[in-house]
């Protein structure tokens, strides 16, 4: 198996990600890849809190993560990968070319982004990154629950 | 000592529902606040966090022992001295809650996991 699912998702860990990802994917191991909870045991017990005993959670910065992405991607279980904002994402791509999607699964209002999406707010640089990354050959997706339908990136950039 | 006020944390309407339910019951109005996740990143979370909680002390009612209602409501926690936690809320434990508020937050916290713990319970057939 291999990781199953690279999300962008400003809530990292949370509902949608363990219980309507993980329950139908099976998910026995999360990737947490951000610089800030990364150096911070105090966030990581917070995030850790909200994942069941038998899923393992593993916290890397994205430098971390690039070298780790081909050990992840082999592993015989299967993960789900987790990054908080869309430089993350494009960081990461850079970093780890094997990379080839990523679903946006919940980027929130804030000032400067409008909606594109119920559950996705962009300013216009940050869509215009999602579809810099498509054009690299990411495929990029929005899709907060895995019974939605998933939206391409040219439908809400 | 001021009374605590309470603030109900959780996904879509179970906040709501669950301070409808504690006014129908007791007939007590203005205790509890529901804040709702929908539709919010860490930051506007805590912002109507922020607005629900005003001037402390209080308990949050989270739903789940994990997730961003959580994440939230332990950051906030953690830079406010008279706020305690608690999750897993059920309608017992408001329902403790709403009498017993002349104490402090984190005797409150641990009074409410007593009193919602109790609640939880297979009944005979």
């Amino acid at each position: 198996m291999t990781l199953a699912l690279y999300r962008i998702d400003d809530r990292l860990i949370h509902g949608q990600v363990v219980v309507g990802w993980g329950q139908p994917l099976d998910v026995s191991f999360i990737v947490l890849v951000d610089d800030e909870v990364s150096s911070s045991d105090w966030e990581q017990d917070l995030y850790r809190m909200g994942v069941p005993p038998h899923i393992e959670v593993i916290f890397a910065s994205v430098e971390q993560a690039a070298q780790q992405m081909s050990a992840w991607e082999s592993d015989a279980r299967v993960g789900i990968l987790l990054v908080g904002d869309i430089d993350t994402a494009v960081a990461l791509t850079e970093r780890a070319p094997q990379v080839r999607r990523f679903n946006v699964g919940g980027v929130h209002h804030r000032t400067g982004r409008r909606e594109r999406l119920r559950f996705v707010y962009l300013t216009d640089d940050e869509a215009a990154k999602l579809r810099q990354l498509a054009a690299r050959g990411v495929e990029v997706t929005a899709q907060d629950v895995p019974t939605a339908r998933a939206v391409p990136v040219g439908e809400f950039t | 000592m001021s009374e605590l006020r309470g603030v109900i944390v959780s996904h879509a309407a179970v906040a709501q529902a669950l301070v409808a339910a504690v006014k129908a019951i007791t007939g007590i109005d203005g205790a509890l606040t529901p804040v709702s996740n929908e539709g919010c990143g860490t930051e506007a979370l805590a912002e109507r966090l922020s607005q629900a909680v005003g001037q402390g002390p209080a308990v949050l009612f989270v739903d789940l022992p994990g997730g961003s209602c959580l994440t939230s409501s332990a950051r906030y926690a953690k830079q406010h001295a008279d706020i305690a936690v608690v999750t897993g809320v059920n309608l017992a434990m408001l329902l403790d809650f709403v009498f017993h508020r002349d104490i402090p937050p984190a005797e409150a916290a641990r009074r409410a996991v007593d009193a919602g713990g109790k609640a939880i319970r297979v009944t005979a057939a």
